[in-house]
């Protein structure tokens, strides 16, 4: 497919939370740019994409991603990942920094950014972290990374352990424009060995449990130490109810904080785990009803700004063992967006709108990707996704990543991306990776 | 039945009942010059134990044996297990080999039920983590029954680690689903957050609780250091929750005291209370075979012959 082949996107249903746009409108990418929307006149050898019963909207971002390269490419490599994002309706993704070597310097990140221009799937925009080596004792080169263009810094996999370190990160990075500093809330003094959310399945499963305590009170430490240092706080993969309670708090207090919550957290409870399968296990681990509804609420009313995957993908021989020896994780990228559909649109827990708005406009305004997340309109990059919202199936192997961790499979969702349109490239056509 | 005995919640109330009927039938075996029966002759037991518990692993070998089944004891130590072969090449190997049945004892809990995905026969726990040990459990609803006439009803004590205990999860599981009047005794940071959800009663009152009992079930208290972060010392717990000899005189004449074995004596029990009359903690251990006879039987129904 050539990247100057003109595309008419016809008869889509066109939903752009940026601007509030949701109408049925063609749509035309030349030259990697919108060109028109609406019916402008088409020239010479444009390819009519027959779009009917189909939803256009930006391309999805995913702020919270694990592609294990450098350093672990047994688990899933930029390639396979970027893949793997391309297949799910995303254009644009965050790996995170723990990778080996870990990306706390300039040099991994432009390492990373070439590998993924190289494989030319979607848009990878590394995440530096917070510490050197993510050991929480010294801070990383965060204006070093800033200047390659780095946005978000995590030690996500691990949290930060002392509010002191985190004080000075968030006073540090005040003077890197738009930089944010994400957290992995997880007090290790509570959650340590933890294999499950504390509760009823864990006392009767005899799986050590980790509160949901562990998550809330780094909560709220990190809150503090947003609002003394007028920081940029964003909180990873929230999974308690109290948790969405003190960021609902905070925001109406006014502290510069956004959230996110992962599809799976959305979706499954604690209830899951009483097979012992290991798909279920997962970092924040999966808490009880209260909770899921209260993390549905919370994406709901925006006090939960993003969805994003916490796509993490793991060797088939890493997650066949035995319960407190697997690592924690499940991919995510290829089943996102029919999830949210399926468990959260499809019953109307969420507008389609906000949906987009959760998965493409705030995460792509969050980490500066200013090529993605909308506006649809003549003049713009073509970082583009089209989906059918009625068609169903049924997740299974194989994927594209790497992996086949994947807590869905056997599951039957609706919802499945179509085209994925990456500068006005088609690396998604009609449900297959062209590259 | 069902096939495999993973946790207590595989079996109903009847099938209880079933189990300890025909271990009865069994016992008597084990009394005769030749004790041994050919209902399991030409089937194979694997006794998978990653975890040492010799007393475990003999019952299971001599109550296999007993059958006249082939018995195979495949333990971490000299087996390839100790060169990092994973769970699911170990369990691949063994199902290749056509094991009938593979009884597990691992530390980690949840492994029985992640074996039946990789082994076509019955899989049963002989102990995983901190999860269950339900033949422990039925060898001492035996014990009770066969002491007491009766389950339903019952009023059991179950005194110590809760949190940690295999074998509290199975025999709690197990009462309740007998109709017994379960309370869990223990300091508050080893009793699970959730257990009353069990259906059992929850007490901080050792003392409280004796007059009341048929039995009192005292569980194996750890005493290595990171045990200490819930509770201060062995001595401030031997004081509160050990059954010394005067506790014992608190308890209803007639009412058992039980213990799964091993034991520390001084600390969670008096060493002469162990050696008491009404402590039936020898005949667990023999009515542990029978048990294990009975749960072998059922589960690889026989060899179409009758039970004795």
């Amino acid at each position: 497919m050539s990247e100057h082949t003109a595309l008419r996107f016809a008869g889509a249903r066109v939903v752009d939370p940026s601007t509030g746009r949701d109408e049925v409108v063609d749509v035309l990418v030349d030259g990697g740019r919108i060109v028109a929307v609406g019916d402008g006149s088409a020239p010479a050898g444009v390819e009519v994409l027959d779009c009917d019963g189909l939803v256009l909207a930006p391309g999805l971002v995913d702020l919270h991603v694990h592609l294990r390269e450098p350093g672990f490419d047994h688990k899933e490599t930029i390639e396979t990942g970027t893949r793997a994002a391309a297949l799910g309706g995303f254009t644009a993704v965050a790996p995170m920094a723990n990778t080996d070597p870990v990306t706390d310097h300039a040099a991994v990140v432009h390492e990373v950014r070439d590998l993924a221009a190289r494989a030319g799937l979607a848009d990878v925009f590394p995440v530096g972290a917070i510490s050197k080596g993510q050991l929480g004792e010294s801070l990383a080169e965060l204006g070093d990374m800033a200047a390659a263009g780095v946005r978000l810094f995590s030690d996500d996999g691990h949290c930060v352990p002392t509010a002191r370190m985190l004080r000075n990160a968030l006073t540090y990075a005040r003077a890197f424009d738009g930089v944010v500093i994400a957290e992995h809330c997880e007090d290790v003094s509570l959650a340590d060995g933890g294999q499950m959310h504390e509760g009823y399945h864990s006392d009767s499963l005899g799986l050590r449990g980790q509160p949901a305590e562990a998550e809330e009170v780094i909560v709220a430490r990190d809150l503090a130490m947003a609002r003394s240092t007028g920081g940029r706080i964003h909180l990873c993969h929230l999974s308690a109810a109290r948790s969405v309670e003190l960021v609902r708090r905070a925001k109406a207090e006014g502290i510069r904080v956004s959230a996110e919550v992962t599809p799976h957290h959305l979706a499954f409870t604690d209830d899951d785990l009483v097979t012992y399968d290991t798909n279920f296990k997962v970092n924040p681990p999966l808490r009880g009803h209260e909770d899921r509804d209260a993390l549905r609420a919370g994406v709901a009313d925006g006090t939960i700004d993003v969805v994003a995957t916490d796509h993490a993908p793991h060797a088939v021989e890493e997650k066949e063992a035995e319960f407190d020896r697997a690592p924690p994780g499940t991919i995510g990228l290829e089943t996102a967006l029919a999830v949210i559909l399926t468990e959260l649109v499809e019953p109307g827990l969420l507008p389609l709108g906000r949906a987009i708005e959760a998965m493409s406009t705030l995460p792509a305004r969050i980490l500066g990707a200013t090529d993605h997340g909308g506006p649809i309109e003549p003049g713009r990059p073509a970082n583009l996704l089209v989906f059918d919202p009625r068609a169903t199936w049924t997740v299974e192997p194989p994927f594209a990543s790497r992996s086949r961790n994947s807590a869905f499979l056997g599951r039957t969702l609706t919802g499945r991306v179509v085209h994925t349109v990456l500068h006005g490239a088609l690396v998604v056509a009609d449900g297959k990776a062209t590259r | 039945m069902k096939k495999h005995l993973l946790s207590m919640h595989d079996v109903s109330a009847p099938d209880v009942v079933r189990i300890l009927d025909t271990a009865e039938s069994f016992r008597e075996v084990g009394t005769r010059v030749i004790k041994k029966v050919p209902a399991l002759r030409g089937r194979t037991v694997v006794n998978l134990f990653y975890e040492n518990s010799t007393r475990t692993r003999i019952s299971f070998e001599l109550a296999a044996k007993r059958l006249s089944a082939d018995v195979i004891n495949f333990t971490t130590s000299g087996s390839s297990v100790a060169k990092g072969e994973s769970l699911k090449d170990t369990a691949l190997t063994l199902q290749a080999m056509g094991a009938d049945a593979v009884v597990i004892r691992h530390s980690s809990s949840g492994s029985p039920h992640q074996l039946t995905k990789w082994i076509r026969g019955s899989v049963l726990n002989a102990g995983d983590g901190t999860h269950e040990h339900p033949t422990q459990a039925l060898l001492d609803l035996y014990t009770m029954r066969e002491k007491l006439g009766r389950l339903d009803g019952i009023r059991v004590a179950i005194v110590g680690d809760v949190l940690h205990s295999r074998v509290a999860r199975s025999l709690s599981f197990g009462l309740v689903k007998m109709g017994a009047d379960v309370t869990l005794v223990g300091p508050p940071t080893l009793i699970p957050p959730e257990a009353t959800a069990w259906g059992v009663q929850v007490s901080y009152d050792l003392d409280g609780v004796l007059p009341k009992l048929d039995v009192c079930y005292v569980l194996r208290v750890q005493t290595e250091r990171q045990r200490l972060e819930y509770f201060p010392s062995v001595r401030e717990y031997a004081r509160l929750f050990g059954l010394s000899r005067s506790r014992v005189a608190m308890l209803p004449e007639g009412a058992l005291v039980m213990h799964p074995g091993p034991m520390n004596r001084g600390v969670e029990i008096d060493s002469d209370v162990a050696d008491l009359p009404n402590a039936v903690i020898e005949e667990q251990v023999t009515n542990g075979i029978a048990i294990r006879m009975s749960l072998l039987y059922l589960l690889l129904g026989g060899a179409g012959g009758e039970a004795a």
